[in-house]
């Protein structure tokens, strides 16, 4: 497997990578990861350094790439030495590892596309490039319904949809944060606090509501973005009863999902599948979500988790004051959820990975192979392995 | 002088261009092998599905006018020529679905020695059909592009390969299937 990114920034294709990759592992795959990383960083045992990664613009933001020649004769050596089934490479049209993998190589090769993303100028350019590397992909997989119709719409064809997973087991149980519920008053809040489409304001909105009534109540918000932005929006005396915990690490995330009384997925539109909600629902958390599509399809029409009409507060606060006076009815959502989370574990959605290797790997002639190097000249220096041999094959 | 300029410049030319055809040849070669390998995943799952549900038939969990429907659609499918094929794959969707999608149907498989493994036999086997169907349809697409380039016409670098052509059935999955991943 290729990830782009450098290993030692948590991201989400990162993550996403390392829970694949530990899912095939416990279901008994042998599986090498190569992505890039600092030559000092401790890399789980799965995991090759592709070298250090650069970071360099790219696509509006800063991204950390490694690209170059020795990249490259790492990239080579690693699928020469590792003599795979599959190469599963994730966001092949980043210029990085995995642009150089799909470029070396020769076989069964399965992409994972996750961005959705704009046509730039700079794909036009190195188009043929690109398209060389890409029409080598005999399967491809988009992990939401934006990412699929992003390909479709700029590099044409199409690809099947297997969403995002979540590790079960990595939320069930953890200490709740110090100072912090569950004690019948607590709803929290996940994501980024300055993009409106995650709804923080009408959460806020909801809490300005409630509060006064309720001198229990209290509110905890953790994510990316300005505290005192938020705090602006909650009146002076209802201050002290906002906790604004901004970014969290992964640990002091799933504490957070447990020091709540009712978890809130505000989230006004987008979001073909919510991470967040499958993390809290993992975690055991009493979920209140807007009737969005999505979220109304992974809580199975409010059984796994109450509804409240999307964008509106006066609806998320009836909704809220229920749930905090039913402690039965949170159990037993909190039950129900626990159960529904299930079918998105990473060993669930791993499993559909491996139809996906099995499916180009079927009737291949041989396993991935180094390409020749050199085409009319020099032909003698390279001659590819030809063989394939692996121990535990993908199946 | 002007003479060897112009042998030199054309022969420069013509070695290029004999690169940049091969180099397209190659791509183009790529595609086919691509093509036919998705080819051949494709009629193995359309396969595998079709012993699956002959299985699902003879099994004696469904009742037996269910059996004798899907039989009939499962051999339909395995004995179709070339130009039937794609209607009869996608009747033996349409009747996958409606057997599958009968109440309970889940449940009282389960409820059999045999069910829980044919079930699992049977949502893999569903959803290999719709994986190697798409991956088909994008390598066809992909070869056709590369076939009708300009080049690739006029000095027929395709060879005898046939245009390909899209496989196009109805594989929608059952409800019971799509509401369990």
């Amino acid at each position: 497997m290729v990830c782009p990114y450098t290993w030692d920034v948590p991201g989400g294709v990162m993550a996403h990578v390392r829970d694949l990759a530990e899912a095939l592992i416990a279901d008994g795959h042998h599986v090498s990861v190569l992505a890039p990383a600092s030559d000092d960083a401790p890399l789980p045992f799965y995991v090759t350094s592709a070298g250090r990664a650069v970071a360099v613009p790219y696509n509006g933001s800063v991204a950390r790439l490694a690209f170059g020649f020795l990249s490259a004769n790492r990239v080579r050596k690693w699928l020469r030495e590792g003599r795979f089934d599959v190469l599963h490479v994730h966001e092949p049209a980043v210029p990085s590892v995995g642009l150089l993998a799909c470029w070396a190589a020769r076989g069964p090769i399965v992409a994972t596309f996750h961005a959705s993303f704009q046509r730039s100028r700079a794909m036009s350019v190195s188009a043929p490039v690109l398209h060389t590397a890409l029409e080598k992909i005999s399967g491809r997989i988009a992990v939401s319904d934006a990412a699929r119709k992003t390909l479709v719409e700029h590099m044409g064809g199409d690809a099947v949809l297997i969403p995002n997973g979540v590790t079960v087991s990595r939320y069930a149980e953890a200490e709740p944060l110090p100072g912090w519920g569950p004690d019948g008053g607590v709803i929290g809040f996940l994501g980024r606090m300055d993009e409106p489409r995650k709804g923080l304001p009408v959460l806020l909105d909801a809490f300005t509501r409630l509060a006064p009534e309720r001198p229990g109540l209290r509110l905890l918000v953790a994510g990316p973005g300005d505290a005192d932005d938020v705090l602006a929006k909650v009146p002076v005396s209802l201050r002290e009863r906002v906790g604004v915990l901004g970014l969290v690490s992964e640990e002091d995330k799933a504490r957070a999902y447990h020091s709540v009384d009712v978890f809130c997925a505000p989230n006004t539109h987008g979001e073909s599948f919510g991470i967040v909600l499958a993390e809290a629902m993992a975690a055991g958390a009493t979920v209140l979500a807007s009737d969005i599509p999505a979220f109304r399809r992974v809580l199975g029409d409010g059984q796994a988790g109450a509804l409240f009409e999307t964008g509106d507060a006066g609806s998320l606060a009836r909704e809220a004051a229920a749930l905090l006076d039913d402690p039965a009815c949170r159990a037993n959502l909190s039950a129900e959820a626990r159960l529904a989370v299930r079918k998105y574990d990473w060993s669930t959605v791993a499993r559909d990975v491996v139809r996906v290797y099995e499916t180009v790997t079927s009737t291949a002639a041989g396993g991935v192979e180094e390409e020749q190097q050199g085409r009319g000249r020099g032909e003698a220096g390279r001659v590819p392995e030809g063989v394939r041999a692996h121990g535990s094959e993908v199946s | 002088m002007t003479a060897t300029t112009v042998i030199l410049v054309v022969g420069v030319f013509v070695v290029l261009s004999a690169v940049y055809i091969s180099w397209r040849a190659g791509r183009l070669d790529r595609l086919h092998i691509r093509l036919e390998t998705a080819r051949a995943a494709l009629d193995a799952a359309l396969i595998g599905r079709a012993a699956v549900c002959m299985e699902l038939a003879a099994s004696g969990v469904l009742d037996p006018a269910s059996s004798l429907v899907l039989a009939a659609a499962t051999h339909e499918a395995r004995t179709a020529g070339p130009e039937e094929r794609e209607h009869a794959e996608s009747d033996l969707s349409r009747t996958l679905r409606a057997v599958m999608d009968q109440e309970r149907f889940r449940e009282r498989l389960a409820d059999t020695p045999a069910g829980p493994d044919l079930m699992a036999e049977l949502d893999t086997a569903v959803t290999k059909v719709i994986y190697s169907r798409r991956f088909y349809n994008n390598a066809v697409g992909a070869t056709r592009l590369a076939q009708r380039r300009w080049l690739a016409r006029t000095l027929r670098l395709a060879g005898h390969t046939e245009y390909p052509s899209y496989f196009e059935i109805d594989d929608a999955e059952p409800a019971s299937l799509a509401q369990q991943s």
